[in-house]
């Protein structure tokens, strides 16, 4: 269950070096052979390749388990990805920050009620500059009414 | 602007196509890949990652504009995607227009249909036009 406590927690920043391997294997996965990803010795990343923050927030980098959503009412909404310039390349490295930004609850077409969360992930080069940002959004459905009630 | 490609035709899915995915991804969300898991949860089966049909959708747009031109991609999940379906992923632009730098962009709309017909994912990007 959504615990609204959760707006405003931040990760600690992390560092998350952008690598010509895992930009072609990420490529890969999702059906890409543009040889901007696939041969460029400096590819820049795919639409959704920062999503392997995973890879590199280490243990205190991921705000979201403070939002404690259950596991089994919640799921992944809706993705976004702005890039302030071009996509960044492999070589760079990025500082990335993630924040709990919104909590917010709507009522469905089916009635129940539901719990939307958007976690933001800053990511900016060394110098500071922002260079994108990801926003994911979560929704938990209301539970079911226990049974007889 | 030059034509959109042909629609990209993707499946049917399998769960190797889902595993890559998520040893690319990092996302080890085991409602993907472990079968005793999915059922504990309720599912028949493993379901496919939804950032997976996502990734298809701009891989298609990149395919045509470029991968150094995006500037923004927002995807938003409709259906359920399970191991065995069809996707085909194709969009239209929505529109051209110019930004406060005066740099041309082009916004297309997206959307990713299983082999029943149904939209399992639909998309928004923002690419500079590379035509000018």
């Amino acid at each position: 269950m959504v615990d609204h406590a959760a707006l405003g927690a931040r990760g600690e920043p992390f560092v998350m070096p952008i690598e010509v391997g895992k930009v072609r294997e990420y490529a890969r996965a999702i059906g890409s052979t543009h040889a901007g990803y696939l041969e460029d010795d400096e590819p820049v990343v795919p639409a959704h390749f920062l999503t392997t923050t995973f890879f590199w927030e280490g243990e205190h980098g991921n705000p979201w388990d403070r939002v404690q959503m259950s596991q089994q009412r919640g799921m992944h909404a809706a993705q976004e990805y702005v890039f302030h310039g071009e996509p960044p390349r492999a070589g760079t490295k990025l500082m990335c920050t993630s924040r709990i930004d919104r909590i917010f609850e709507k009522q469905s077409s089916r009635g129940g009620a539901l719990t939307f969360v958007e976690m933001v992930t800053e990511f900016r080069d060394l110098e500071g500059t922002l260079v994108a940002e990801a926003k994911m959004t979560a929704v938990e459905t209301a539970p079911e009414p226990a049974a007889g009630s | 602007m030059r034509p959109p490609p042909a629609p990209l035709v993707f499946g049917p899915i399998t769960r190797s196509d889902v595993v890559r995915y998520q040893g690319a991804s990092g996302d080890f969300q085991p409602i993907h890949h472990d079968e005793p898991f999915a059922r504990e949860a309720g599912y028949d089966a493993p379901l496919v990652v939804g950032m997976l049909p996502a990734g298809l959708l701009t891989t298609w747009a990149t395919d045509w504009l470029g991968p150094a031109n995006v500037r923004r991609s927002r995807v938003r999940w409709t259906e359920r995607v399970w191991p065995g379906d069809t996707l085909t992923c194709s969009g239209t632009v929505e529109r051209e227009h110019v930004d406060d730098d005066g740099q041309p962009l082009v916004d297309l709309v997206l959307q990713a249909v299983n082999q029943d017909g149904a939209v399992v994912v639909q998309g928004w990007m923002t690419f500079v036009n590379p035509e000018g």
